[in-house]
């Protein structure tokens, strides 16, 4: 046997048009990387980035608490707050599209399709807009933060709820039709308190979620900790970029914590 | 009625902790509703604003698409150009995360450590601050894009690689491979296709981020919204809103479709 | 009373789950149905509630007829016949005495089961149940800490509570060991002869449905090939009914009772 085994062997053969893609990725890349202004450093980057290093590491403690309620803590539990009626807003309002998306519950798959591509709609839709959009409506301040975040969380929310519907057991829902139940006390007796934990949980996760998205609120006037962020970066007061930094991290970590600790609970 | 059926009955358990919970969840609303000036009210006043501002904002103006076609593609840019970026930053610092290829827990606490304090700060806030950094532009938001896609996918990528199977590793140290040799040959193979999903997955979060980037003045189509809002153009705000809706749910649903794909 | 005139019932595709069924079933009587699986047992019980909705033919509970009754009607007819299923069918996550006072939905407005406001009397009546299946100290208990045994006597407690007058039972011990699916057996008998309340069972076991019946339906291909008193429900008529010998996973085997106790 003369022929070495890696010619016996035949290789497999590989898709014709693989480097079709692989032209077509590197014409992307190439597109994309060339279109960036990457001279565009402005030479005082070095400076305050390390002003706000140290604006971090030496934060200015003063602006935790001002007797006049323009604080660090203010803006903080203003952050919370919008978070917590935002979040509770969108509980209530997805429960009834999440029964029309979920298949089990919907008469056909056309009618809990096109409820699903509502809430898709919704969750698509940034609520960073949607707040602009409320400024509009009602003002600026943490009311339109508060509507902006309970009309985009009922997107994802709604979507997790009828996921959370349609992998319930039948068997209850039987056993209360059987026993002469209306389609209301069904849902109440049988449905509800199969799918009330996951809602709990998801809702939680949907509040940590919310608490992120409410501290960039700020940055278009709709209210929380984003507003005295934005003035202390106008005002390149570094040492207030720094605590408030801080507060937000300090934050954002300890409400995950707790948060993951009742939804562990919970399931 | 027997009396003997009354002695093994169970007493009710007392309903005290839902009552409590109740009651904390109640003054939680209410205290936040305070604090946020948030009232039924004040929705109703601001109703027929609402109407108003949807009216002006339908029929869209389509011939607003050419002006904003450039600031999409941008948009896009930033996306791809972040979600490269991080990834590639990610593979070291997934690496280093995953307890089972870093052994050492004094390297592989802090880093996760930095790892989580990175994911607590939202892209937006991130773009504000390297803004401030490095001035207005699209830089900035390809920055604050490629810290948030190394959070993102380190995170999942380290706990993919947690869960990997030890035994082409051990077989790869059997055959006396080095370090390097036993990731390249054990660890990569397994976490592949999970790590280019992942990537994907970040880049469809960055695609919708991207596009309200130009908000804080890091670059991308977000930019118009101010100034079309600024002026009352309502119905070129629609064109935005409607134009960046289709490109997201195309790309959305090209990302799902190839991720389904590779898994 | 239950009257089945003719019941047939084609699936969508085609299939013929049941077919020209005529049956009289008298106040008071413990019927089993056997039969191989997909004979069309489970289906000919889920439609004397209607779960299964027939194509052909009427069944009539006392004097109304399931088949044509709507709404509140349809809901009303349903309150007096209970089922108990072979998965239980408890809402796991609840409390037995809420899964209890399930059953008792039907007697009240929707409004005021929603708000909780039971009456005393249906409390009562929860409790008498429970004792009844020997279950009651469980009473605040979580249905899914329960074994399958306590959980089976709490879906009958829900049946009792339901006051029903008749009870469909499909595969109750199907998912039940040896012991328990006598327990469980025992207690449907009680109720039978105790209350006086017709009992429809669907049984895999031969043996089973020879010790509690007082009648015996045999089903093959959704058509009833047997009807009569359990003294005529011999092995060689069950060999026919099957056309094929009577096997060993069709007997539950020796009566639980007569193993010596150590």
């Amino acid at each position: 046997m003369s022929k070495p085994w890696s010619e016996i062997v035949p290789k497999p053969r590989k898709n014709r048009f693989r480097w079709l893609i692989y032209v077509a990725l590197a014409a992307i890349y190439i597109w994309a990387f060339s279109g960036v202004p990457f001279n565009g450093f402005k030479e005082t980057a070095g400076v305050i980035t390390k002003a706000i290093f140290s604006g971090i590491f030496s934060p200015d403690w003063g602006f935790v608490y001002l007797p006049d309620g323009e604080d660090l803590l203010h803006g903080l539990l203003e952050t919370l707050a919008i978070s917590v009626l935002g979040t509770f807003i969108s509980t209530f309002v997805c429960i009834p599209f999440a029964f029309w998306a979920a298949v089990n519950m919907s008469r056909g798959k056309v009618i809990s399709g096109s409820g699903k591509l509502v809430l898709s709609f919704v969750r698509t839709f940034p609520e960073i807009v949607m707040a602009l959009l409320f400024i509009k409506a009602v003002g600026p301040g943490s009311f339109a933060g508060v509507l902006a975040l309970g009309l985009h969380s009922i997107g994802m929310l709604g979507k997790l709820f009828a996921d959370e519907i349609e992998n319930i057991d039948r068997g209850p829902l039987e056993a209360l039709i059987s026993s002469g139940a209306s389609r209301m006390q069904v849902l109440w007796f049988a449905v509800l308190p199969q799918v009330l934990p996951g809602f709990l949980s998801y809702t939680l996760y949907r509040f940590e979620i919310n608490v992120r998205s409410a501290t960039i609120l700020g940055v278009i006037g709709a209210g929380g900790i984003g507003t005295p962020l934005i003035f202390a970066l106008g005002a390149r007061n570094w040492d207030r970029v720094g605590i408030i930094l801080l507060g937000i991290i300090v934050m954002i970590t300890v409400i995950d914590i707790i948060s993951g600790t009742i939804r562990k609970r919970l399931v | 009625m027997s009396t003997n059926t009354e002695k093994i009955r169970p007493k009710a358990p007392r309903k005290l902790k839902h009552y409590f919970t109740a009651a904390i969840l109640i003054i939680l609303l209410w205290r936040s509703a305070v604090l946020t000036d948030s009232s039924l009210g004040e929705l109703l006043s601001g109703l027929p604003n609402m109407l108003d501002l949807l009216k002006e904002m339908f029929p869209p103006k389509w011939s607003y698409f050419e002006k904003i076609v450039d600031a999409m593609l941008e948009t896009i840019r930033m996306a791809l150009v972040g979600t490269t970026l991080g990834a590639i930053l990610a593979v070291p610092v997934a690496l280093l995360s995953a307890s089972n290829i870093t052994v050492s827990r004094w390297l592989h606490h802090p880093v996760r450590l930095l790892l989580n304090l990175i994911r607590t700060i939202p892209d937006l806030l991130l773009a504000s601050i390297f803004v401030a950094i490095f001035g207005l532009g699209p830089l900035p938001g390809i920055f604050a894009l490629t810290v948030f896609s190394l959070g993102l996918i380190a995170k999942l990528t380290y706990e993919a690689l947690e869960t990997i199977d030890q035994g082409p590793l051990e077989a790869m140290t059997s055959v006396g491979a080095n370090k390097i040799q036993r990731i390249v040959f054990g660890v990569i193979p397994q976490v592949q296709a999970h790590f280019m999903s992942y990537v994907l997955y970040a880049f469809e979060i960055n695609v919708r981020a991207a596009a309200v980037l130009g908000l804080v003045g890091a670059g991308g189509i977000g930019h118009y919204y101010e100034v079309t809002l600024g002026f009352l153009e309502y119905n070129k705000t629609c064109t935005i809103i409607l134009f960046t809706l289709a490109v997201v749910l195309i790309i959305d649903y090209a990302s799902t479709k190839l991720r389904e794909k590779l898994l | 009373m239950i009257e089945l005139h003719n019941v047939s019932k084609t699936y969508s595709n085609g299939t013929k789950g049941l077919n020209g069924i005529n049956l009289t079933i008298a106040h008071g009587e413990f019927v089993v149905i056997v039969g191989l699986s997909g004979a069309g047992k489970s289906t000919l019980l889920r439609s004397i509630n209607r779960l299964h909705d027939i194509t052909e033919g009427d069944i009539r509970i006392g004097s109304q007829s399931i088949t044509k009754a709507k709404g509140s009607q349809l809901r009303r007819i349903r309150r007096d016949i209970g089922m108990i299923f072979q998965s239980f069918n408890l809402v796991k996550r609840t409390t037995v005495l809420r899964n209890v006072l399930a059953g008792r939905v039907g007697y009240h407005s929707t409004l005021r089961t929603i708000l909780g406001r039971f009456p005393k009397s249906d409390i009562e009546l929860a409790f008498q149940a429970l004792d009844r299946v020997n279950i009651v100290e469980k009473a605040y208990s979580r249905a899914d800490q329960l074994s399958g045994g306590q959980q089976q006597r709490v879906a009958i407690a829900r049946v009792l509570a339901q006051e029903a007058r008749v009870i469909l039972a499909d595969e109750p011990v199907a998912s039940l060991d040896p012991l328990t699916t006598k327990q469980v057996m025992d207690d449907l008998k009680k109720i039978n002869t105790e209350l006086g309340i017709t009992t429809i069972v669907n049984l895999h076991f031969i043996d089973l449905a020879r010790q509690y019946a007082t009648r015996i339906i045999g089903l093959r291909a959704g058509e009833v090939v047997f009807d009569g008193p359990v003294s005529e429900a011999t092995d060689e008529r069950f060999a026919e009914i099957y056309g094929r010998p009577i096997q060993k996973d069709e007997l539950l085997g020796e009566p639980v009772a007569e193993v010596p106790v150590s």
